[in-house]
């Protein structure tokens, strides 16, 4: 049996989580945590950890240069850096909303990115 | 002359959630005063998640949060004003600003809430030899740069403070192609939270040095590198111990000023370790009718928390609206032995509700004991894992509580061995 230590980062709290883990790298068991969010991202950082992603799309004739866009929920932690790639091909136009879908099931991952800002 | 219930001078979380609050509770004309060109504040260059998971129940990007109080806002009948800038609020409350359209204004104000927020502290704060060349800037305007503006300020970047937007400015820059080569931070534990070190600095397997600063910046028209040294415990650089860094690029994260020059024009009384106002538990300051909340007042780590101490501003510049003076007994509050500093500094011993005292502590504590005491009585005392002075704490004081403690008499919260 392993243990590991590890910062929860679901919310800015950042519970200080302790995993026990058996040979085999199962979870057997979660604590430290202050809410069931603590508990899954703890099993998924065991397995398969994912980060929410965020960043900025150009747009073309709009007040800004940018649109802030989001994930519209976590990816998976190694491909951060392929999903900035197709981010970064990416050129809207004018005008822009809250939610609208950026580029859908970005890589396969089933993620959508998503604008986070109105452009007009 | 303007004539207005309620005049809030900032535009950001907590003049938005100290309008709306106050105008639930019937205030009829209140009007928003905005420096800048829109509502929304530092929220809208933040485009990282994590906001609104306590006030929301849901992860928001920085934009998203006040996107939603701005749409609220833009619903009612508060009057906003942006491109404004308050120049003064007199004796009685008068407040003057100026803008294109309007030219000079005057308002007359029954109650005034200051939630002008804070700015970085600045490279001149530092004393770092070196010239005046470009690629030294804050982290916050790199971010306004990156997020706003959309283009790149550097390739190759060092930071200075590990402030939480240095820490997300390492993550930003690296997803868009930068080498961060390293977040030096001069005390011996990082002032951001743990969670953008781990999600900011360690995916990314970007090196925090602690105790480490920077003594001098290299490069006449554009930054070529820094000196890097590590510190004693009185702060000091060894020497011997200097490091040259190559970049092009320094930012600084070293700390947050309220921006309280109003207040302090306006005769309002400030604490010496926050640097904002000294509040009762409605907000208000020492000057009657004059409220502070959000950044302005103490420096917070989660915007969720500015929301929710606006909205106790609020309520209170609604009810003094209504005729209601905080003019009784009172007790005081005071952080000792580790705790540097309590918001609300005063409580009304009549008050109607529970007050949460926020504090933050002055060095990073494991396993002790968080002690609330009157004199010689506890009031209560719980034990904590972990306090570090990145993270903001409160504990909850209930009213029956307040009412039987003496008049004048003092709250104190302090940190003590388990």
């Amino acid at each position: 049996m392993t243990k590991r230590e590890m910062v929860c980062v679901s919310c800015p709290i950042g519970c200080a989580i302790t995993v026990e883990l058996d040979d085999s790298g199962e979870v057997i068991s979660v604590s430290g945590n202050s809410c069931k969010r603590g508990d899954a991202y703890a099993r998924q950082e065991c397995t398969h950890p994912e980060r929410m992603l965020t960043s900025t799309v150009r747009v073309e004739g709009g007040n800004l240069p940018v649109v802030p866009v989001k994930s519209a929920t976590p990816v998976p932690k190694e491909m951060l850096f392929d999903c900035m790639k197709e981010i970064n091909k990416v050129s809207l136009k004018a005008p822009v909303h809250f939610g609208d879908v950026v580029i859908e099931n970005i890589l396969g991952t089933g993620v959508n990115i998503i604008a986070t800002n109105e452009i007009y | 002359m303007l004539n207005y219930d309620l005049v809030v001078i900032g535009g950001g979380p907590a003049g938005m959630a100290a309008a709306l609050r106050a105008h639930e509770k019937g205030v009829k004309k209140i009007i928003i005063l905005e420096r800048a060109d829109s509502l929304g504040g530092i929220l809208e260059q933040c485009i990282h998640t994590g906001f609104g998971l306590h006030y929301f129940g849901e992860e928001l990007s920085g934009p998203e949060y006040a996107g939603r109080f701005i749409t609220q806002v833009y619903d009612t009948d508060i009057d906003v004003k942006v491109d404004t800038m308050v120049l003064d609020i007199s004796d009685d409350n008068v407040v003057t600003a100026c803008n294109n359209f309007d030219g000079l204004l005057t308002i007359k104000a029954t109650a005034v809430v200051l939630a002008m927020g804070c700015r970085e502290r600045p490279r001149g704060a530092l004393s770092i030899a070196g010239s005046r060349c470009s690629g030294i800037m804050t982290a916050g305007t790199a971010q306004k740069y990156v997020n706003i503006d959309g283009y790149m300020p550097g390739k190759t970047v060092v930071i200075l403070g590990s402030g939480d937007i240095g820490l997300i400015m390492a993550r930003r820059m690296t997803l868009e192609g930068a080498k961060v080569k390293a977040v030096c931070e001069l005390m011996p534990y990082s002032g951001g939270l743990t969670r953008n070190i781990v999600q900011c600095l360690e995916d990314f397997g970007i090196p925090l040095r602690l105790s480490c600063t920077v003594v001098k910046t290299h490069g006449k028209d554009r930054l070529e590198g820094v000196t890097v040294a590590n510190v004693d415990e009185h702060l000091k650089p060894i020497p011997g111990t200097e490091e040259y860094i190559p970049c092009d690029t320094l930012m600084l994260s070293v700390g947050l000023i309220p921006e309280n020059e109003l207040s302090k024009n306006a005769g309002v009384e400030l604490d010496r370790i926050t640097n904002g106002p000294s509040v009762d538990e409605y907000r208000q300051t020492v000057k009657p009718g004059v409220f502070a909340c959000g950044n302005v007042l103490q420096v917070h780590d989660l915007v969720d928390y500015v929301t929710e101490e606006s909205q106790i501003a609020g309520e209170g510049a609604a009810r003094y609206i209504e005729g209601e003076r905080a003019d009784g007994e009172k007790v005081y509050t005071e952080g000792t032995n580790g705790v540097r500093y309590i918001v609300p500094q005063r409580i009304n011993k009549n008050t109607d509700k529970d007050v949460k005292l926020y504090f933050r502590v002055g060095q990073v504590f494991r396993n002790v004991k968080l002690t609330v005491k009157c004199g010689d009585e506890v009031i209560l005392s719980r034990p904590k894992k972990k306090m570090t002075p990145g993270e903001m704490e409160n504990v909850l004081i209930k009213t029956d509580v307040i009412k039987r403690l003496p008049a004048d008499s003092k709250i104190t919260v302090s940190v003590e061995e388990a």
